[in-house]
């Protein structure tokens, strides 16, 4: 049995900030000693049950067998990746049916921006140096945080890894080499240095080379069935990160600089075509820097402050040449993205009972691009939340208010939409039933919006200034329960519910005007969201032998409201399966581990017209991992054998994206 | 505990169902007069919105009032990938059935009485196509490249419909789009699209004997739609540009290749004649208002004169979203014009009686968009 200490608190910089400060009785239990069994799990740290959180952490973070975030992410309860296939396509989650520019993503505490369409590719978000995942319906719920927290439906925050130094070690050093199926390098290093008692530095360098070939068939009952192979699905990418971690009296602070280099083919949609004609050729160019840091201090026990700053640069070309395929029309597209962030945020604690949180941010975002009639439009954005938190004994209430306000400007006088001025309120409850008995249950109420994005609004031929923005509004109704014992064979178990209705107005959709080739946005559409998220995991151990076990279900009833008068109206929207679920069970025996993983999506329509031409087979895939652990005089060699998809399932999770079937990983990493 | 789940899982894996192949449904839509005339009944491609791979075939026949929706894969089930990706023409020469299919590159060959499929020519992004004594004439975006990647012609490829295979191409405008033939000249209405805003405005005349491009007619920009009325007047439409230029219709006298007229104040999305009957309707988009303005026209081709501004007279015109497809049964003029709704469900065609009262709707496959008229009928599914 391993003790692990947990360091960082929920609050500040984001969980994983070394600081220690004065805890509120009910937050208290985040930083006791916990005990986790058969892995060593350095950092760790369990979201407060005041809103529903789901996190994965650690070993058992490392050990699914995930390609990306996106992979990781699958294993949540109420999520649904739209995966495009292959280690290159694109990677989008939406979170309880609301879809994907609702769900805000955040870096080390800071929200990775992306103003031109809203959406974040997570496969492109690798796993090698994170330590947790973590995903928050409604808000982040901790005390100090930035006026972003609060300005998403949902949201999912990454954890990088902070260093850590054991037996007065002054440097870590970690080297990794994955490879296997899709002709898949990715070697990856982490030098982690001490540079003083309060001063730490982390580099972290990954590449990844992939040919993204993978077979596929399509396979009709008594009708055709046909095998190919996916073409065009190469990825190149390299990932440097470099980071200072320091520490202060009472606070702490940290700054990243973040550098994203690839290069990938789009394979693009597997239609019917001459077999092996047509080559399909387009690329896409990426870079992504940014720079930021956090800064975090407590002024006593009464007033604390958390300061963050970012400045982003993305540029992305695309290019599509009919002289490579023949079939395509010529598409040589660069864009540049440009953010600068600023975030203050302040917590009064009045009386042992009563906290404030005030918490202003201010962004300006530019995107340039070569495209016929372009407004080159820019963003200034200014958040203002105020947040109380109120512990009366066993209940605990938040509520948080939200002021944005939204300016853009263009080029051309006149192009740019009006500037939008919007409150929006979130009310949070958790009642504690029992003194002795860990169980909470909660409520939250929020409604928030997500601005139509600089592509909505300004897309050349297809953006709509007149766009409103697109709201939803929120209600859960949970429970969650945690029993742990500390000596028994049977050692934790948790359990949560959570039951929740969205509502998504104004919703913003792109329509085909007078033809099919010609689309705009608009906001048109109303989409009702009934749904069950359950998550059960438990930990025990029988002598050497450690067992970890998690499962998750989901229920979702998503309606398209829209058109009263169509025939379809109040079908399941696309996508969104009835029922999903995951299972992860770990066996640890010495130095040997096994990990099994499966995840099931019901079946489920591609269009809101839920009609056997539309109809998508449910899909499950299993994953097993096998791993070993050697010492090397005093460093620590591990090998990993990964067999995904085990069963080969062909599916598909957007129509005319085939997944791949059976691949295998090795992992060899070498910590020094 | 893990093997246990192991075979759980193998257990779920082994009873995954395969996907069937989407059988065909049958509505009533009307009653089974056989009021077709001579002609028997009529096939509609769904075009299927892009990267869908959703293009469907559907059929309807007079003599039993019967509307089959989606037959194209229960009756060709080997066919990798069904009808394929867009939809673009749909027309009947002598025994066989043609489907443009544009995303998919080739232009689908069936027998008109099975609706089997007999072969595919693979053309990439084709558009339009017609036919002329032992040849079919089909329009592409996809001319060679010059220097310009950006400035690409378009070509119209001549098929043996004996042997079907592309035996020459000519090289015309920018995206070529519908082609009419009159005597020996083939005429090919070039778009550029693709060119915004440098559209093309000319329509192309190709000599059918040296299948050479012997003219080029400058008429309006964003060139889109022919009919040839039986004066030898081909009349033209031009999407315009969305924004300051509307839509309106040309005609060319095809004895003197020159634009004889234009209409400001008809603006044309499709058109079909019949008689001296043009029907015209419109879906004219415009980026400024952000809305569409939709019309359907009838235009008497020998007087020039506009005879109505709705031919829908019964209201149903408030209840169509996008029309996007017209025809007209030249036996019974009865008119057909299709819904596309919201392109990503399912759309609808209504029929017209000559009157402009509604006969009957239905509800097809996704962007119905072309209709062919059969004289000879479907055989049964066996």
């Amino acid at each position: 049995m391993v003790f692990a200490f947990v360091s960082c608190l929920a609050p500040c910089l984001g969980p994983g900030a070394a600081a220690v400060f004065a805890q509120a009785p009910d937050s208290a239990r985040l930083d006791r000693m916990q005990h986790i069994d058969s892995v060593v799990v350095v950092g760790t740290f369990r979201p407060e049950k005041v809103i529903p959180a789901q996190v994965l952490d650690g070993e058992r973070l490392q050990r699914l067998g995930a390609h990306s975030v996106a992979d990781a992410i699958r294993y949540f309860s109420g999520v649904q990746i739209k995966d495009y296939g292959g280690i290159g396509g694109l990677k989008t989650i939406n979170v309880r049916g609301m879809g994907t520019q609702h769900v805000g993503v955040f870096y080390d505490g800071i929200q990775l921006g992306n103003a031109q369409n809203g959406q974040i590719d997570l496969g492109k978000y690798s796993l090698d140096n994170m330590a947790a995942v973590t995903l928050y319906n409604g808000q982040k719920s901790s005390g100090v945080q930035s006026a972003k927290d609060y300005a998403s439906a949902s949201a999912v925050y990454l954890r990088t890894r902070i260093p850590e130094f054991r037996d007065g070690k002054r440097c870590n050093l970690k080297l990794t080499l994955k490879g296997g199926s899709f002709g898949t390098v990715n070697p990856s290093v982490l030098y982690e240095q001490r540079l003083g008692e309060r001063l730490s530095n982390s580099l972290n360098a990954e590449f990844l080379y992939t040919t993204g070939r993978y077979k596929f068939s399509y396979v009709k009952a008594d009708g055709y069935d046909t095998t190919a192979v996916r073409q065009n699905g190469d990825v190149r990418a390299l990932r440097i990160e470099e980071g200072l971690f320091g520490r202060i009296p009472d606070g702490s602070w940290r700054v990243k600089a973040y550098f994203y280099n690839s290069e990938r083919g789009y394979p693009g949609a597997f239609v019917r075509e001459e077999p092996g004609r047509f080559r399909h050729e387009d690329r896409q160019w990426d870079s992504n820097f940014f720079l930021q840091g956090s800064f975090f201090k407590a002024f006593g026990d009464r007033y604390k402050l958390s300061v963050h700053g970012k400045y982003a640069c993305d540029y992305l070309h695309y290019l599509s040449d009919p002289r490579l395929d023949v079939t395509t029309m010529y598409v040589n597209n660069h864009y540049l993205q440009q953010e600068v962030y600023l975030s203050a945020a302040h917590e009064l604690t009045l009386f042992k009972w009563w906290d404030v949180n005030l918490a202003a941010d201010l962004q300006y975002n530019t995107l340039d691009a070569d495209l016929v009639n372009f407004v080159h439009p820019s963003r200034l954005t200014s958040l203002t939340a105020l947040a109380t938190s109120f512990r009366f004994g066993r209940v605990t209430v938040q509520g948080s208010l939200l002021h944005t306000f939204v300016e853009d400007f263009a080029r051309e006088q006149g192009a740019e939409a009006g500037a939008k001025n919007v409150f929006t309120p979130t009310l949070v409850a958790q009642y504690r039933p029992f003194r002795e008995t860990d169980i909470a249950l909660r409520a939250f109420y929020k409604r928030i919006f997500r601005m139509p994005t600089l592509n909505d609004l300004y897309y050349t031929f297809i953006g709509n200034k007149y766009l409103k923005p697109e709201y939803t509004t929120q209600y859960n109704l949970g429970a969650a329960y945690t029993k742990e014992w500390p000596e028994a064979r049977f050692r934790r178990f948790e359990a949560s519910l959570d039951a929740y209705y969205n509502e998504v107005e104004d919703k913003i959709i792109a329509m085909p005007t007078s033809n099919q080739f010609q689309w705009t946005m608009v906001n048109l559409g109303y989409v009702e969201i009934r749904g069950a998220d359950a998550v059960v995991s438990c930990a025990m151990r029988f002598g050497k032998l450690g067992v970890d076990c998690r499962a998750t279900y989901t229920w979702q009833k998503a309606q398209d409201f829209t058109d009263r008068t169509s025939t379809y109206y109040g079908g399941q929207i696309p996508y969104i399966p009835r029922h999903g679920g995951s299972a992860v069970l770990g066996l640890n025996f010495g130095d040997w581990s096994l990990d099994y993983s499966f995840i099931y999506t019901g079946e489920r329509y591609e269009s809101s017209a839920n009609i056997p031409e539309n109809h998508a087979l449910a899909w499950y895939t299993s994953d097993l991992a096998l791993s070993k652990s050697f010492r090397l005089r005093s460093s620590q060699l591990r090998a990993t054998v990964e067999v995904n998809n085990l069963l080969n399932q062909q599916y598909e999770v957007v129509q005319c994206y085939p997944m791949p079937g059976t691949n295998v990983k090795l992992i060899i990493s070498w910590t020094l | 505990m893990s093997l246990l789940l192991l075979a759980a899982v193998s257990l779920l894996a082994a009873c995954r169902k395969e996907e069937p192949i989407i059988p065909s449904t049958s509505t009533d839509v009307t009653a089974p007069d056989g009021s077709g005339g001579v002609i028997r009944g009529f096939f509609l491609l769904n075009e299927g919105n892009m990267g869908s791979n959703k293009a469907t075939l559907d059929y309807f026949d007079y003599a039993t009032g019967v509307y089959t929706k989606n037959i194209y894969a229960e009756r060709n089930p080997g066919v990798v990938k069904e009808l394929g990706d867009v939809g673009n023409d749909l027309q009947i020469y002598g025994r066989k059935l043609y489907a443009v299919i544009n995303c998919s590159h080739f232009v689908e060959v069936m027998d008109a009485r099975t609706a089997r499929h007999i072969t595919q020519i693979s053309i990439p992004n084709c558009r339009y196509i017609v036919f002329k004594g032992r040849y079919a004439y089909v329009s592409s975006y996809a001319g060679p490249v010059q220097i310009d990647p950006n400035a690409r012609l378009g070509y119209v490829a001549k098929v043996d419909t004996l042997t079907m295979q592309v035996v020459d191409t000519c090289t015309v405008g920018y995206q070529p789009e519908e082609m009419v033939i009159v005597g020996k000249k083939l005429y090919v209405a070039n778009s550029g699209g693709y060119r915004v805003p440098n559209y093309d405005r000319t329509v192309s005349v190709i000599d059918l004997d040296t299948f050479k491009e012997v003219r080029k007619i400058d008429v309006a920009i964003n060139l889109h739609r022919q009919e040839l009325d039986r004066y030898g007047r081909i009349w033209v439409s031009s999407r315009g540009d969305y924004y300051d230029v509307p839509s309106r219709t040309y005609v060319i006298d095809s004895r003197t290749d020159e634009v004889t007229d234009t209409f400001n104040l008809l603006p044309n999305s499709e058109m079909t004649v019949c008689g001296d009957s043009l029907y015209v309707y419109s879906t004219e988009w415009s980026y400024p208002t952000q809305s569409n303005t939709i019309s359907y026209a009838i235009v008497n081709v020998r007087t020039k004169k506009v005879v109505t501004r709705n031919f829908i007279t019964d209201g149903t015109e408030q209840r169509i979203a996008v029309p996007y497809g017209i025809a007209v049964n030249p036996a019974t003029r009865e008119i057909f014009v299709t819904d596309a709704g919201n392109y990503v469900t399912p759309g609808k065609l209504y029929c017209f009686n000559p009157d402009g009262t509604k006969k009957w709707e239905v509800v097809t496959g996704d962007i119905p968009a072309h209709i062919a008229f059969t004289y000879n009928g479907l055989a049964p599914l066996q």
